[in-house]
């Protein structure tokens, strides 16, 4: 018996609602991703130091553990202290928190190599230090890092797959539900496979776009 | 206007990094109005000096006023950090790398401080860097970036950015120090221009011939004190000092 793609298409459509949430959760999770990693950055690196070290702390549990476990956690485990989270919103917190830390790294790295003479003439002129690291260290940190940055979030999109293990239905798990009436796990990964290179291609055009702004912009 | 309190004063100034001191006991004081240039050796504290006057590099004794509120005074962090940041909006600062915003426009580096402290709205804001880019001649840059300027044009950016907080002192670190030899007299041309306005200043230059022309006063440093101030006239033509003789023996030699 060989392979049968004709037995996918009846279910395309069902593919295509669990790819537009996998855009939906990868987006949701990618901006909380990029908020996450500049608080956790601009904290680790000016906050007062008990605040610095809690920052430090997490950061590094949390880069130092799988995304699946976090994922159980936050689902599964919060419950016991009464949070409560449906599903949709553990994935995107998971995979923001997750890749927050990634981030903060790399905008950490970004703001230190941003010139010293910038957060001079910031204060110079009577900006405070938060003034300064948002209007003119952080941008020009993220504006540097965009190609890391781009490349955590297609780690992000792909690793999106993973919620499905806590029952988000994005586009992994309707392509489980499909084999579990098919019997075709083949045809229906493949598939799904096909659905995630071409939500990649668009997240490529869109980081290159970004890329290219920012370097026009220097 | 004798008993006018000066703009800006400097009362024993001392700074150590460690061992070494860096200012021994300098003091300093410039009225309103008066042009004042520091020149001296590389290493001998004239950056030290202008830069604890805006506290970006606090001393480690002595006073700075600004009129009649003092610059370095002992605070609580908070109410330091506001006490700070109202007097730093008085004293405007100019580098000698300029330091421009390299993501924002010539107009964004002139309309961000402005905007965010001293509560003004877009259009007022527009107004005023081109009003500020007008006297430095750049009108036509306003929607550039900095990178698309040359070395002097970036320069009179940052000085129109300084001027657009409406400092009552300017400060300059060797501004044209780090300029194409070409482009310096662009930059000499609008400071000039300020010198007319009776704009307050104190300026750190190696050039000898600018601070005799637009200066009322200069200060010879060596080894963080000040060994003689006057007027240029003395100060250049009649040396009291065998250090300030010699420092100029080698400076107006490579003038040429
Ligand atoms: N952050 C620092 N740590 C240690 N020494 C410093 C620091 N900044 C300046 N110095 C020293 O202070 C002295 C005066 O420096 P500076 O004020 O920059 O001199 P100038 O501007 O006259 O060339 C120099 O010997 C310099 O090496
Ligand atoms: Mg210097």
């Amino acid at each position: 018996m060989g392979f049968d793609f004709a037995v996918v298409v009846p279910y395309l459509g069902s593919l295509f609602q669990g790819a537009v949430w996998t855009v939906i959760v990868t987006c949701a999770g990618g901006a909380l991703s990029l908020a996450g990693g500049v608080v956790f950055a601009v904290a680790a690196l000016y906050a007062p130091w008990p605040v610095r070290w809690g920052i430090k702390g997490f950061l590094w549990l949390f880069r130092g553990t799988p995304l699946l476990l976090q994922l159980f956690l936050i689902y599964f485990g919060l419950v016991e202290i009464g949070i409560d989270l449906d599903a949709f919103a553990a994935g995107i917190l998971g995979l923001g928190l997750h890749y927050a830390t990634y981030n903060a790294d790399v905008i950490q790295a970004g703001i230190l190599a941003v010139d010293r003479g910038q957060m001079e003439a910031g204060r110079t002129l009577g900006l405070s230090q938060g003034q300064t690291l948002r209007k003119i260290i952080v941008p020009q940190a993220l504006r540097d890092m965009a190609p890391p940055l781009g490349n955590n979030m297609i780690a992000l999109l792909k690793d999106s797959a993973l919620v499905s293990v806590i029952g988000v239905a994005e586009l992994t798990l309707s392509a489980q539900l499909a084999i579990s009436q098919t019997f075709r796990p083949f045809e229906f990964y493949a598939t799904a496979g096909v659905f995630y290179y071409v939500i990649n291609l668009g997240l490529e055009a869109i980081l290159g776009r970004i890329e290219r702004r920012t370097q026009v912009a220097r | 206007m004798l008993n006018e309190r000066p703009v800006i004063e400097v009362r024993h100034a001392r700074k150590s990094y460690g061992a070494v001191e860096v200012l021994r006991d300098v003091s300093l004081k410039v009225r309103k109005g008066e042009i004042v240039a520091i020149i001296g050796p590389s290493g001998s504290g004239k950056s030290t000096l202008l830069r604890a006057i805006n506290n970006l590099d606090p001393l480690t004794g002595g006073e700075v006023w600004l009129e009649d509120t003092q610059v370095n005074e002992a605070l609580p962090p908070r109410r330091y950090e506001a006490h700070i940041n109202r007097v730093r909006q008085d004293i405007g600062m100019v580098f000698q790398h300029f330091n421009l915003f390299p993501h924002l426009s010539v107009r964004g580096n002139i309309t961000l401080a402005p905007m965010m402290l001293k509560g003004i709205g877009r259009k007022e804001a527009d107004e005023l860097a081109e009003q500020q880019l007008a006297r430095v001649g750049l009108s036509d840059r306003v929607d550039f970036m900095p990178s698309q300027l040359s070395g002097g044009q970036k320069q009179r950016v940052a000085i129109a950015r300084a001027l657009a907080m409406k400092p009552k002192v300017m400060l300059f670190d060797e501004a044209t120090s780090a300029l194409d030899p070409e482009l310096v007299e662009e930059v000499n041309l609008v400071m000039k221009q300020l010198a007319e306005e009776h704009m307050t200043m104190i300026i750190v230059t190696h050039e000898m011939g600018f601070a005799q022309d637009v200066c009322d006063r200069v200060l010879f440093m060596d080894r963080g004190l000040v060994v003689e101030q006057g007027p240029p006239d003395v100060v250049f033509r009649q040396p009291r000092h065998e250090r300030t003789r010699a420092f100029l023996r080698k400076h107006l030699q490579l003038r040429d």
